[in-house]
């Protein structure tokens, strides 16, 4: 698949990122090779063979439902770039 | 143009989990803002979710009670988008392989039984809540309900009016609150629903462009968004317009749904499954032992009541609404006529309850207590009427209905002696009406009873007041 700079905007799009025209370029040209690359691995015939979704032979790992002490509010908020009192503050979301 | 809807719902259910779904943070509701998260749940880098095995628990169980086929092997999956509420920028949910697929629940609606096919029930963990009202330039986010573990029961687009809509709702609630696995609290957001609706000309097959709905908080306002959402549409095709594919929001205060912009147009949650979180598998020993866990489900309760009881199946409906109920009903109805026992129930006690907004556990008056009172009624020791203001007396106090009519005398009058003497009485103070009655005026017999009943204190014997004045009178 020849990955385009349309959908090189599209994917950075969707994951919010920000660059410029140039690098586009650039990024456009790097995803195609790395995913040309990758392509090799579609002449192997995997006909009759589940797609892996974990590769390891592990399955049902649980805890059990018992409370633990969580953050406290100032640790839990320390880290936001913005807060107000008890809450984190967030550029306004709805109008 | 005659047009027909077609609705489908999407619940999410709250699991009644003590801590979170992926982490030991607590679910209580209505603690101090963020003060119940941690670093998993707010996506701190290096962390690992572990889930809760409960959760799984609550939802095979859910699945078993709507009929649905429990996948030996399941696993979670990442849906990606970016929002306030949601810290990591994915949201951890079900895509291929959910815990249930299939399934259905069976409900009455204007005396028809109505079944809506299930597409599907998956696990997924809540997002925070964005708070906009009352601040300038800016929102808040609680994350306390990150990662609280939610159900989401997916319903076939089976549903064709707004009363099906929240009659569906309401038979998932009481399933739900059987299998004590979601409390179905409504307005504190346990129980929450989007609606899929769209229209269609009759006849045509193809479904019509569907609106989503969100935010309706009650079953009241479920039907109220719908049925709104059916009128705008169809005044729009009416008008020459279309529908567009898009979510809307309810608002209750002014009865319409508003268009919610801002919104990504057109979604891509570039869905994987989740490296983090190894496959579930629910072994047939594992599925069979969450079995043995279900009590008896509402359907089958109903068909016992009406068979075991012999009341009518509108009021073994209503008596098994909620477990609780069901168990007061049964532990009356062990005591005294089961026919009675309803009566009362769905009458008397189910008003005093709404009158207090309070739940059937809460009532004050035990089964025992009200089947005393019903047993004096059976046995002609009081009469109906009499026995309403004993329910009023003991319904608070916790008083035994013998107690109470002891000490205010209120024991029916059955003598034939005294009551012929009220009734003389009555006859000698009402002399013209006596002679009217005589005359033909057969109308005023009810003024008499009246009088009779009025003079006695309300304690006589109504059937026999009623054939001893038919005797005095002719």
């Amino acid at each position: 698949m020849k990955i385009t700079v349309d959908m090189v905007e599209k994917v950075a799009a969707l994951g919010r990122l920000e660059y410029s025209a140039e690098e586009n370029e650039t990024l456009t040209r790097q995803l195609d090779g790395i995913l040309t690359y990758v392509e090799k691995l579609n002449e192997l015939d995997t006909t009759g063979v589940e797609p892996t979704s974990h590769v390891l032979p592990i399955s049902n790992v649980f805890r059990d439902d018992v409370p633990r002490p969580s953050l406290s509010q100032d640790d839990a908020l320390g880290n936001a770039p913005d807060r107000a009192g008890e809450f984190y503050r967030v550029p306004k979301i709805i109008e | 143009m005659k047009f027909e809807t077609v609705i489908g719902l999407e619940v999410h259910a709250q699991l009644k989990t003590k801590s979170k779904i992926f982490c030991g943070c607590s679910t209580q509701f209505g603690s101090a803002p963020n003060s119940q998260t941690c670093q998993v749940c707010i996506g701190m880098p290096g962390v690992l979710p572990v889930l809760n095995r409960t959760a799984i628990e609550y939802i095979v169980k859910t699945g078993l009670a709507m009929n649905c086929r429990i996948s030996p092997y399941s696993r979670f999956a990442r849906k990606n988008y970016f929002y306030p509420d949601l810290p990591k920028g994915y949201q951890i949910s079900q895509y291929e392989l959910p815990v249930c697929e299939g399934g259905h629940v069976e409900f009455m609606v204007d005396g028809q039984l109505k079944k809506v096919g299930l597409t599907r029930i998956h696990l997924e963990e809540d997002a925070g809540k964005n708070l906009h009202e009352g601040i300038k330039d800016a929102s808040h986010v609680d994350l306390n309900r990150t990662g609280v573990p939610l159900m989401e029961i997916v319903s076939e687009p089976d549903i064709r009016t707004p009363e099906e809509a929240a009659e569906y709702m309401r038979k998932l609630r009481t399933i739900l609150r059987y299998i004590d696995v979601c409390d179905g609290n409504m307005e504190e957001g346990s129980l929450r629903c989007d609606a899929n609706v769209s229209i269609r000309p009759v006849g045509q097959k193809e479904f019509g462009t569907r609106a989503e709905l969100k935010n309706m908080n009650s079953f009241k306002n479920v039907a109220k968004a719908i049925e709104y959402e059916i009128r705008r549409q169809t005044q729009l095709i009416e008008d020459g317009g279309r529908v567009i594919q898009e979510t809307r929001l309810w608002d209750a205060n002014q009865g319409i749904t508003i268009s919610m912009r801002g919104k990504e147009e057109a979604h891509d949650y570039r869905y994987f499954p989740d490296p983090d979180l190894v496959p579930i598998e629910v072994s047939s020993s594992w599925l069979e032992e969450i079995r043995g866990t279900l009590p008896e489900l509402p359907d089958a309760k109903k068909d016992r009541f009406v068979s075991q009881y012999g009341i009518p199946e509108y009021d073994a409906m209503v008596l098994t609404e909620s477990r609780q109920m069901a168990d007061y009903y049964e532990r009356t109805a062990a005591l005294s006529q089961p026919k009675l026992a309803s009566n009362w129930i769905m009458g008397d006690v189910m008003r005093e309850l709404k009158n207090d907004g309070a739940e059937i556990e809460d009532c004050p008056l035990t089964p025992e207590n009200l089947s005393g009172m019903l047993k004096l009624i059976e046995d002609n020791t009081i009469s109906g009427k009499i026995a309403k203001t004993v329910f009023e007396e003991i319904y608070r106090s916790g008083k035994t209905a013998e107690d109470v009519v002891r000490e205010k005398g209120l024991v029916q009058i059955t003598d034939d002696g005294a009551i012929i003497k009220v009734i003389e009485e009555v006859m000698a103070a009402n002399p013209d009406k006596v002679a009217d009655y005589r005359s033909g005026k057969d109308k005023l017999f009810g003024f008499f009873v009246g009088q009779v009943m009025k003079a006695s204190g309300g304690k006589a014997n109504p059937a026999k007041v009623n054939d001893l004045l038919r005797e005095k009178l002719s």
